[in-house]
């Protein structure tokens, strides 16, 4: 669409933008910058200058392990993220090719799951995840972030699938096609970046979910969640280790993002912008 | 080959019965053309024929063997879709090579024939572009191109040239009659632009919510509409209906009389009107006028006629061109 933006309205709008951008921005910023503080600074109120000292990640290095919870959320985000796409795929591909009368139904009682308080059932779910011996293990937690986000993940698959013309489909069909050769020629194609831009937002939501992986691990399974949490415990707070701690676990997800984010907006808009 | 019988063919979709019966005998070789209004059942009819629906009732037939459970891939028929349905992942020598690599033919001659079908639709050049590249009428082409590589026993056109502007459907209309009588295979070709179906057909089969109203050669239909559905579809601009005295004097309920069997006068004729609208398109001029006694009447002189809005023109119908109709809508047979 080719609109007449005057240069005044043009600047007004890239402010706002970046001030949106800044404010969303902010805390993680703020953790960073307070991460090159000392304890002494980080206590003493509000100041965007650092003394620029390392200290924090050093001694964050030396009290705890870094390389086994990075790990673990690498295991579980891409573990989870895995599973759940090879029991979402089939599940969104007959919704959206096959739909029946209550498959609206069958989507929003999926997506509902997600609006009900996670501790609502963390008591049943613990007690089967002891009984089952599957509380500290990476393969419970596994499961346990693919059900979580299972949700997200058809609903997203639907989405795409249902973005592919059907008139396309039955093309494939007229020229020969069995279903094995339209899934892999003609959809799979043109279904990759949705699917592409799935498993990354999977990856992130996984990365990230802390009530969970809190809960259900303590020292054999405990992501980068689990390992900042740690930090505003026992010892008394220290505000400076614990952003040292923050940025170190979001560091990895936040640079995947940054080389995705092409990937990313697109598949969150797919649909809305053409 | 490529005859196709239909027998007592029925649709619902639910509770919406949209094809009631159709009978339906198309010969090896023809171009059909399907018209009809909107949602008269013709992209449904070329559906069950095609395979992507399933019929509800009844039988169809490809060279006298029964299809009606057959897969679409089965039945040796290639369509063209309105919305093209191109691969967009794929280049343009792939999406015309892709029925062929389904059905595992070798690459040197694939090469060939999509070479072949490239060079019939002029599209060499773009053999290479996604279709994302090509401008609507290529992309048509390549659409036809993917169709005529199988070398099916027909070939089925949803509305092909709807999303082409005027002057390119008249090329690709001209391209489609050459391609027709090069290859002499079986075409059906739905439409709702009476031109197309004009210009194209060898035979023309008027559809009305999901009823065959008649079937026939272009000119039959024009000279001998089976009744005022026809008559009224058939013919640009519409066929003049009359009703009251001027009709019950021919004998008739409802009086037809084409606006190009309307003689033109300014001095003398049987009617006088009032021109209402005037449009001169050069070779021929359209007259709306409001004819005394009678209504509102459409008129057609060939070259130009210098009426304009508010004169007085003298009309006189060609009785010889009559089309009359019973109280049921039915032609009276001369
Ligand atoms: N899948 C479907 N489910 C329910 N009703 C349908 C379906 N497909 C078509 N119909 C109905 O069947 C009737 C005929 O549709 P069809 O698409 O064949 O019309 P058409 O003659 O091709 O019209 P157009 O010229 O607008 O393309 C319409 O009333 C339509 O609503
Ligand atoms: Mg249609």
């Amino acid at each position: 669409m080719a609109r007449k933006v005057t240069t005044g309205a043009r600047i007004g709008w890239t402010i706002a933008a970046w001030v949106v951008a800044l404010l969303i921005f902010f805390p993680i910023l703020y953790a960073l910058i307070t991460s090159f503080k000392t304890e002494q600074e980080a206590i003493a109120g509000f100041s965007l200058i650092p003394s620029g000292t390392f200290e924090n990640y050093i001694t964050v290095e030396e009290q705890r392990d870094y390389f086994t919870p990075f790990m673990n959320s690498v295991i579980l985000s891409v573990g989870s993220t895995i599973l759940a796409l090879i029991v979402a795929l089939p599940a969104a591909w007959a919704m959206a090719f096959a739909p029946t009368k209550r498959t609206k139904d069958i989507l929003m009682w999926m997506l509902s799951t997600k609006m009900m308080p996670s501790v609502a059932v963390l008591l049943p779910i613990f007690i089967i995840f002891r009984n089952l011996g599957l509380l500290d293990t990476r393969i419970g937690l596994t499961v346990m972030l693919m059900l979580i986000n299972l949700p997200i993940v058809v609903w997203m698959l639907y989405t795409y699938f249902r973005e592919i013309p059907g008139e396309i489909l039955e093309a494939a069909r007229m020229d020969g096609a069995g279903i094995w050769q339209e899934i892999v020629y003609v959809l799979a194609p043109m279904g990759v970046p949705g699917i592409a831009s799935t498993l990354l937002l999977n990856v992130i939501l996984a990365w990230n979910e802390a009530f969970w992986t809190i809960q259900l691990t303590t020292t054999n399974a405990a992501p980068l969640t689990a390992f900042i949490a740690s930090f505003s415990s026992p010892q008394g707070l220290f505000w400076a280790k614990l952003s040292a701690a923050s940025t170190m676990a979001i560091a990895p997800i936040l640079i995947l993002g940054w080389f995705s984010q092409k990937q990313l907006v697109r598949g969150l808009t797919f649909g809305a912008v053409k | 080959m490529g005859s196709i019988t239909l027998k007592n063919v029925s649709k619902t979709f639910g509770e919406a019965k949209v094809i009631p019966s159709i009978d339906l005998e198309i010969n090896n070789g023809e171009f059909v053309v399907f018209v009809g209004p909107s949602g008269c059942g013709k992209s449904t009819l070329l559906r069950l024929i095609a395979g992507l629906e399933d019929v509800s009732g009844g039988h169809i037939m490809i060279d006298g063997k029964d299809v009606t459970d057959a897969a679409p891939a089965e039945r040796g028929l290639a369509m063209v879709f309105q919305s093209y349905a191109l691969y967009p992942h794929m280049s343009v020598r792939k999406n015309i090579a892709f029925p062929l690599k389904m059905a595992k033919m070798d690459q040197a001659q694939i090469d060939k024939k999509v070479g072949d079908a490239a060079r019939i639709l002029n599209l060499t050049d773009y053999l290479e572009r996604r279709p994302g590249q090509l401008s609507g009428g290529q992309r048509q082409r390549v659409a036809i191109g993917r169709a005529i590589v199988r070398e099916p026993s027909a070939f089925l056109f949803d509305e092909p040239l709807s999303n082409l502007d005027a002057a390119l459907r008249g090329t690709m209309r001209l391209e489609i009659s050459d391609l027709h009588h090069q290859l002499k295979t079986t075409m059906i070709y739905v439409t709702h632009d009476q031109i197309e179906a004009m210009t194209m057909a060898d035979k023309i089969v008027v559809l009305n919510r999901g009823n065959i109203e008649q079937v026939g050669s272009p000119l039959e239909l024009y000279k001998t509409p089976r009744n005022l559905f026809v008559a009224g579809f058939i013919g640009s601009p519409k066929m003049n209906f009359l009703e009251g005295e001027y009709a019950k004097s021919k004998g008739a309920k409802t009086a037809g009389v084409r606006p190009e069997h309307i003689g033109l006068s300014k001095d003398s004729g049987l009617w006088s009107g009032t021109v209402t609208v005037a449009e001169h398109l050069g070779a021929d001029t359209f007259l709306h006028l409001d004819v005394d006694g009678i209504g509102p009447i459409t008129a057609r002189a060939g070259g130009e006629f210098g009426a304009s809005y508010g004169d007085k023109v003298f009309l006189t119908p060609d009785d010889s061109k009559l089309h009359r109709f019973d109280d049921k809508g039915l032609a009276i047979k001369a």
